[in-house]
C-alpha cells in the first residue's frame, strides 16, 4: 500500500462482504419460497425477502464502489486522501442508515414504515428497488456528496489520470441519476419513465464507467502493461458503453405507455450494448497475455478475467436475448429477466467489487502484494464455486423462463400464471441447490482471508 | 475503433430501415415525395465541400503551415453550419405541418436517422473546433498532428454517413 489513507477502504470492503452474505441468505429464503410458498410466513413474506435481497445487493455494491474509490484514487492521484476522517464518518453513517432501513423492512409492515418515516411529506417509497424510506434516500445523497467531495478534492490536488477521471465521472453520474428517485409523479407512465433513469442509467450507463476504470486499474497493477495502452482501450469501451447504453434505455419503454418509436430506438441501440462488454473481455485477456510480469496475486487476476467474461455473458448475451421488442413482447417480466439480472449483476458488479477486494485486501492487511499460495487456492475455489453455480442458477432460470414464456404466452392455449409456476417447480428446486453451492463458495471466500502462510515471491 | 463503432450503429439503423421499408414500400414511396430533395442536395454538397476543406487542412499541417490549416478548418466548420441551417429549415417545415415521430413509420425513421446524424454533425463541429483551437495555440506540426487526423477522420465519417443516408432516405424508390 503506497498511501496510509488508502486503508479507509478496508471497513467499506468488510461491510460489503457482510451485506453480501445477508443478500445471499435472503436469496436462499426467497428461492425456497418459490417452491414452499409459506416458508417463514408470516415473519418474512416473499415481498419483504425480495426487497431485502435486492436492496442489500445495491447497498453492498455501493459500499464496494466507495471502498474501491477510496483505495485507488489516492494511488492514482499519488497523494493522500483529502480527508480520511470524513470517509470513516460517512462509512458509519451509511452503515447505520443501511442497517436501520433493512431492520425497518423486516420488523414493521412496509406501510407502517412509510408512516413512521414521514413518507407523506415527500412520497418516494413503494417503487421497486427504490423502496428505501425518504430519509434514507436523503442520507444516501448526503453520503454520496461527502464522498464525491472527498475524492474530488483528492484528485484535484494530485495527479489526474484517465482512470481517475472516468471513475469520478461514473460516481458523479451515479449520484446525479439517483436524484430521480425523488421524482415521483402521479402519472404512472412518467413515473416508470424516470424510474428507469435511476435503474437503467445506473447499471447500463454510469456503473459501466466505474466497472471499466476499476478493471483498468487492477489490470495496470497486475500486468504491468503500459498505462497508455490500457487508457486507449478504456476510452473506446466507455464511449461505446455510453453510445449504446443511453438511448438503449429505450428497451424499457416498449410497453409502459410511451410512444411506439421507442420500440425502434430501444431495439437498435440496446442490441449493440453487448459490444462494450465484449471489448472488455478482449481487453482483459489481451492485457494479461501481454503482461510484463507475473503478479504474485494470481487470485486477483483470475477475478479480473472472470469479471470480463461473466459481465459479457450476463449483461451482454443474456441481455441481448430479450432486448429486441418483438422478442420482449413475449418474454417481458418472465424468469428470463430474472436469469439476466442474476448473471449480469454477479458478473459485472459483484465480481468487479470482489476483484478490487481481492487485489487490495492483502496489502491493507500489511502484506507486500498478495496472500499466501494456500490462501489463494482457497480463494480460487471460491471463485469457481460461486461463478459456476451462478452459471447454473442462470441456466435453470432461463429454462424456467423459456417454458414460462411458452406456456403462459406463446402457445395457442395459454395457461394462467400460477398454473405455469407450479409446472416450473423442478427448475426452482435446482436453482435453490445451485444457490446453496453459491453460499458455500461465498463462505470459502471469507475463509480465504484467514488462511495464513508465506507470501509467494514475485516472479 | 470509435469511428468504426459509430459506423456500426448507423449500419444497423440503415439495415433496419431497409428491411422495414421492404414491407411498407408504398407508404415509404409516397412519403418520400413529401421530402425536400433540393435542400438535401444542397446539404450533400455542403458536406462534401467541408470534407474537401478538412482534407486541405490535413495537407496544410503536413506542410507545417498551421495558419493555412487553421483557416481550412474554419471553412469546413462553416460548411457544417450551412448544413445545420438548411436541415433546421427542413425540420421546421415538417413541424409546421404537425409531423412528428408518431406520424407514421416512415417519418419515425426519417426523423430518427436524420436527427442522429444531425447530432453527429454538431459533435463533429465541436471536434473540429477543438482541433482548430489547439492549432491556433500551435499544438500541431508536420511531425505531430495525430489530433488533426483523428478529427478529420471523424468528420469524414459524418460525411460518409450522410452520403448513404441521402440516397437511402430521400431518393431510393
Amino acid at each position: 500500500m503506497q498511501y496510509q489513507s488508502q486503508a479507509v477502504a478496508k471497513p467499506y470492503f468488510i461491510a460489503a462482504i457482510g451485506l453480501f452474505v445477508g443478500q445471499i441468505l435472503f436469496g436462499l429464503i426467497m428461492g425456497l419460497q418459490y417452491v414452499v410458498g409459506d416458508f417463514l410466513f408470516p415473519e418474512i413474506p416473499f415481498n419483504v425477502a425480495r426487497m431485502v435481497h435486492t436492496n442489500l445487493l445495491i447497498v453492498w455494491v455501493l459500499f464496494g464502489f466507495m471502498g474501491a474509490a477510496y483505495y485507488l484514487i489516492p494511488e492514482e492521484s499519488e497523494t493522500e486522501l483529502y480527508s480520511p476522517k470524513l470517509a470513516l464518518l460517512m462509512f458509519w453513517v451509511f452503515l447505520v442508515a443501511g442497517a436501520l432501513t433493512i431492520l425497518g423492512y423486516l420488523l414493521v409492515p412496509y406501510a407502517k414504515l412509510a408512516e413512521m418515516t414521514g413518507n407523506s411529506l415527500l412520497p418516494t417509497m413503494g417503487r421497486e428497488f427504490l423502496e428505501q424510506p425518504t430519509i434514507t434516500k436523503i442520507g444516501i445523497v448526503i453520503v454520496a456528496l461527502a464522498f464525491l467531495y472527498n475524492i474530488g478534492m483528492t484528485v484535484l490536488k494530485g495527479r489526474k489520470t484517465v482512470i481517475n477521471l472516468i471513475l469520478i465521472l461514473g460516481l458523479t453520474g451515479l449520484a446525479v441519476f439517483f436524484l430521480f428517485s425523488f421524482y415521483n409523479p402521479e402519472n404512472l407512465v412518467k413515473d416508470k419513465f424516470y424510474w428507469w433513469w435511476v435503474v437503467h442509467l445506473w447499471v447500463e450507463g454510469v456503473w459501466e464507467l466505474i466497472l471499466g476504470s476499476i478493471l483498468a486499474f487492477v489490470l495496470i497493477k497486475t500486468t504491468g502493461v503500459d498505462r497508455e495502452v490500457i487508457e486507449k482501450w478504456l476510452y473506446v469501451i466507455i464511449a461505446l458503453a455510453l453510445i449504446t447504453g443511453i438511448v438503449g434505455t429505450g428497451h424499457h419503454y416498449y410497453w409502459i405507455g410511451t410512444p411506439e418509436y421507442w420500440q425502434w430506438w430501444g431495439s437498435v441501440f440496446s442490441a449493440m450494448e453487448p459490444l462494450p462488454f465484449f471489448m472488455m473481455t478482449v481487453f482483459a485477456f489481451n492485457m494479461v497475455n501481454q503482461r510484463r510480469r507475473n503478479h504474485p496475486n494470481q487470485a486477483a487476476v483470475l477475478w479480473a478475467l472472470g469479471t470480463s467474461v461473466m459481465a459479457f455473458l450476463g449483461a451482454g448475451v443474456w441481455g441481448f436475448m430479450h432486448t429486441l421488442a418483438p422478442v420482449n413482447y413475449y418474454t417481458h417480466g418472465t424468469q428470463i429477466t430474472a436469469a439476466h439480472g442474476h448473471m449480469a449483476f454477479y458478473g459485472a458488479y459483484a465480481m468487479i467489487v470482489l476483484t478490487i477486494i481481492s487485489y487490495s485486501m492483502p496489502m491493507m492487511n500489511g502484506r507486500k502484494a498478495a496472500n499466501s499460495g494456500k490462501s489463494q487456492i482457497v480463494e480460487m475455489w471460491s471463485f469457481w464455486l460461486m461463478t459456476v453455480s451462478m452459471v447454473f442458477i442462470t441456466l435453470f432460470l432461463t429454462g424456467a423462463g423459456v417454458l414460462q414464456t411458452y406456456m403462459q404466452r406463446y402457445t395457442d392455449d395459454p395457461q394462467p400464471f400460477m398454473v405455469v409456476q407450479e409446472r416450473l417447480e423442478l427448475f426452482y428446486w435446482m436453482r435453490e441447490v445451485a444457490g446453496l453451492v453459491f453460499l458455500i463458495g461465498l463462505v470459502l471466500y471469507i475463509i480465504s482471508f484467514f488462511v495464513g502462510g508465506e507470501e509467494p515471491e514475485q516472479a | 475503433m470509435f469511428i468504426l463503432a459509430e459506423l456500426l450503429v448507423f449500419a444497423v439503423f440503415f439495415s433496419v430501415y431497409a428491411f422495414t421499408r421492404a414491407s411498407h414500400v408504398e407508404l415509404f414511396n409516397s412519403m418520400q415525395q413529401t421530402l425536400d430533395t433540393n435542400a438535401a442536395l444542397i446539404n450533400t454538397l455542403a458536406l462534401i465541400t467541408s470534407s474537401y476543406f478538412v482534407m486541405r487542412a490535413v495537407a496544410a499541417i503536413r506542410d507545417n503551415r498551421a495558419d493555412h490549416s487553421y483557416r481550412w478548418l474554419l471553412a469546413a466548420m462553416f460548411m457544417g453550419l450551412v448544413f445545420l441551417v438548411v436541415k433546421s429549415g427542413e425540420y421546421s417545415h415538417h413541424f409546421e405541418h404537425g409531423i412528428n415521430l408518431r406520424t407514421n413509420l416512415f417519418y419515425m425513421f426519417y426523423l430518427s436517422l436524420t436527427f442522429f446524424h444531425f447530432m453527429h454533425v454538431i459533435m463533429g463541429m465541436v471536434i473540429l473546433g477543438a482541433v482548430a483551437f489547439k492549432m491556433k495555440q500551435g499544438a500541431y506540426s508536420a511531425e505531430e498532428h495525430t489530433g488533426v487526423e483523428s478529427g478529420a477522420s471523424y468528420w469524414h465519417m459524418v460525411d460518409i454517413v450522410w452520403l448513404v443516408l441521402f440516397p437511402l432516405v430521400y431518393i431510393m424508390h
